[in-house]
């Protein structure tokens, strides 16, 4: 089992969550993620090591509830336990000195672009850092995110903090103004990923993006997490998470996250109804 | 032989039948199907064997279980006996009992087979290590003395176990690391309820804790810890049993569509994550009503009968060449057309179609026809032109085959790989390059059988055993 040490709500629908799991809080990089299992009967979700803390032993998550697992997630309180944390998967951000990084992320993708952030500044890069949300009551790890960064700007689609309108056109400004970008890492939904890597390509920025496929085993061994990028089929767990954002085929990766709407839709109803009592 | 009476007389007594559900009944639920000898019956089988002073099925065996001493003891009524004296040799028989192809190994060399039908061994064997388990009577051996010497097994499958099992009696000290959340490998996450239910896999791994192996789940060698990481913590040796995961695909246009799963995933879902019980469990898998799953293994025949049991109303398998030629069981295919699968024969996918929201809709074949045997032995599969078509589906399995899992080999320098990422061992020791690593199972052999790989498991045992004692 692994406990649940600490549990807080970051916004509407954004919590945060460290987990006793000393193994995977001493070797996980930034760019890595874990296979959470609640119970028995829970399904295996894929969520990124935001942070972890060596000493304490814990591993820190980020997750918005969007489905059942999610939902029963943001109910555990400290104390509670998963019965299976399985990590830490996938390659590690390669972080390199690239000279001047711009890291974008949107949504809960802040989480997963903070470890990654903080890695680049620490190896030496000056880090332009560019995060949003559709309202201000969602812009999370801003804090973070400014003491990992050079320069940070924070959107809201609506205006209501910050820069109003989408990341893209903060990104598009640094490049307009002639500063020189030599990497982009993006990472938030599909949408903005493609915007992003649609964006950098005609100026040659390398951009690297993270992909979260719905995956099972994470080991290689299943296939559900393939994805397509330079046209060859690859599996996200063990040739990623991290890919050229200029290569990944989008369309393919929003088709296939809605595989199982339905049967979300049907369980995520089903857990409801339980809380209800009926 | 005829002209012994005693032995023709032994030989009226037909193979006895396995009493099994009924197709029509059975594709409505996940429940076993072989319902398994009742004690007369496995008494009756028994006694057909012969007792040959030189036994050809135990040469069939890779495991080398004393087929004859076993049998015996069911003939005389001494079921746990014949239990205890088939874990000798086998530490799964319940699981070999059930899927190990029998035909192929003990059976094809029982000398009755060779005018009528040869002894049921494998039914016989799932009767005693059922006997003994239903009526609670698995006794744990005593331990041995330590011998101080730690033992690192890297995955958890029949070779694992196996071995696991075989060096904790030798006092080793054993932990096996697991990278899924439950011991048993492809017995859990591959072979579904209805062939190899659950719960005696269970008990089986239930067993080797109670001879003090060591499992740690969640634990994906190369990336929680890396081989040469596991010597520093103070492992002796490490054997690697990994198995060949990583699923193979036809590379051909709309392979990635909505609808098409690999095994590996589709059993996965169904078998381990219990997606058949959704929502009661939390994973979905999709319950197609076309669903044609492309190969001719014993997967593929998992696969397709999982299909029905899912709800399908035509379940296909698409296999490039004849049945002469299928890999799978003979039982496994008898017991699928039996359920009313639908095989598509020498006929192979080139295409998949999908509709606009990018689920899987048809699946483009040709027709194919049999040329000259290629390296497998088996006649290569050619087109036949112009003999496009299409087959209506909503799910497609595909069921083609597995390579080498990439993880342990590339995070392990100095072992070496063959060409196709599996692990190059010497001979059947198991060694591998690295000093004290060996290796077996599928990640050597590519995909086999349960119990080729546990037989990989036993040399190695042997042969780390002869190590580290010094005997070599």
């Amino acid at each position: 089992m692994y406990a649940v040490v600490a549990a807080k709500q970051l916004s509407e629908a954004v919590f945060r969550m460290d987990i006793l799991a000393p193994e995977i809080a001493r070797k996980r990089k930034a760019g890595q993620f874990v296979i959470l299992k609640i119970d028995e009967k829970g399904e295996r979700i894929p969520l990124t090591i935001v942070d972890s803390d060596p000493v304490r032993g814990t591993i820190t998550i980020i997750y918005q509830v969007v489905g059942k697992t999610t939902a029963a997630m943001s109910a555990l309180k400290e104390g509670d336990a998963f019965q299976d944390v399985q990590g830490p998967l996938g390659n590690p951000t390669e972080i390199e000195v690239f000279g001047h990084a711009v890291c974008v992320g949107g949504g809960v993708g802040v989480g997963v672009i903070y470890p990654i952030t903080k890695a680049l500044k620490e190896k030496g890069n000056r880090v332009t850092s560019i995060i949003g949300a559709r309202t201000k009551d969602l812009i999370i790890l801003e804090s973070e995110m400014r003491a990992a960064s050079d320069e940070l700007v924070v959107c809201t689609d609506d205006g209501s903090y910050g820069f109003n309108g989408f990341v893209s056109a903060v990104l598009q400004q640094i490049i307009d103004r002639g500063e020189k970008i030599d990497h982009v890492f993006a990472i938030g939904p599909v949408p903005m990923m493609r915007v992003i890597a649609n964006l950098t390509r005609p100026y040659a920025i390398p951009t690297t993006v993270s992909l979260n496929p719905i995956m099972v085993d994470a080991t290689g061994m299943c296939g559900a997490c393939r994805v397509e990028v330079g046209g060859k089929t690859k599996f996200t767990c063990v040739d990623g998470p991290e890919f050229d954002g200029h290569q990944v085929n989008f369309d393919l990766l929003a088709s296939r996250l809605r595989m199982y709407c339905e049967e979300e839709k049907q369980s995520y109803e089903k857990h409801r109804c339980g809380w209800n009592g009926n | 032989m005829e002209t012994e009476p005693k032995k023709e007389k032994k030989e009226k007594v037909p193979r006895q039948k396995m009493p099994e559900q009924a197709p029509q009944e059975r594709i409505a639920n996940f429940n076993e199907v072989p319902l398994g000898y009742s004690p007369e019956t496995a008494i009756l089988e028994a006694k057909r064997c012969i007792q040959c002073k030189k036994p050809g099925c135990i040469e069939g065996c890779p495991v080398d279980v004393r087929i004859p001493e076993f049998i015996k003891r069911i003939a005389e009524g001494d079921f746990l006996g014949a239990a205890r004296k088939l874990k000798e040799t086998n530490g799964l028989p319940a699981v070999c009992g059930r899927v190990c192809p029998q035909e192929d190994q003990c059976e094809k060399f029982c000398i009755l087979g060779k005018k009528g039908e040869p002894v049921a061994i494998g039914r016989l064997e799932r009767f005693a290590a059922d006997y003994e388990r239903d009526t609670n009577q698995v006794v744990v051996p005593e331990k041995p003395a330590p011998n101080g010497k730690k033992i690192a097994v890297v995955g958890a499958g029949p070779s694992g176990l196996t071995i696991a099992g075989d060096l904790v009696k030798l006092g080793y000290e054993v932990t096996i690391f697991e990278a899924l959340h439950k011991a048993g490998g492809v017995l859990v996450y591959g072979i579904p309820e209805f062939r190899l239910p659950k719960a005696i896999v269970e008990a089986e791994v239930d067993y080797l804790r109670g001879l003090g192996v060591k499992i740690v789940l969640n634990a994906l060698v190369g990336r929680i810890k890396t081989v040469d990481e596991l010597f520093e913590e103070g492992y002796d040796a490490v054997y690697l049993a990994v198995g060949a995961g990583a699923p193979v695909f036809m590379n051909i246009p709309g392979e990635n569509l909505n609808g098409i799963y690999s095994a590996n995933e589709y059993l996965t879902r169904s078998n381990l994550m219990k997606a058949y019980r959704f929502p009661e469990y939390d994973t979905p898998i999709v319950r197609g009503k076309n669903v044609a799953v492309v190969g001719g293994g014993n997967v593929a025949m998992d696969s397709v009968r999982t299909a029905l049991r899912l709800g399908a109303d035509n379940a296909y398998i698409i296999y490039r060449r004849s049945e002469t030629e299928m890999p799978a069981r003979i039982e496994e295919v008898h017991h699928a057309r039996e359920e009313g699968v639908q095989f598509k024969l020498l006929t192979n996918p080139v295409e998949y179609l999908g509709d606009k929201d990018g689920w899987v809709t048809g699946i483009r074949c040709l027709r194919m026809e049999l040329g000259e045997p290629d390296a497998s032995g088996r006649r290569s599969p050619v087109p036949v032109v112009g003999s496009e078509f299409v087959i209506d589906v909503d799910t497609v399995v595909v069921a083609v085959g597995t390579m080498a899992n990439p993880i342990v080999p590339s995070t392990t320098p100095g072992l070496e790989t063959n060409r196709w990422g599996y692990i190059v061992t010497k001979g059947e020791s198991g060694e591998t390059t690295r000093k004290g690593v060996y290796a077996g199972g599928d990640i050597v052999t590519g995909s086999a059988t349960v119990i080729l790989a546990m037989g990989a498991g036993r040399k190695a045992a042997q042969a780390i055993d002869a190590y580290l004692s010094g005997k070599k």
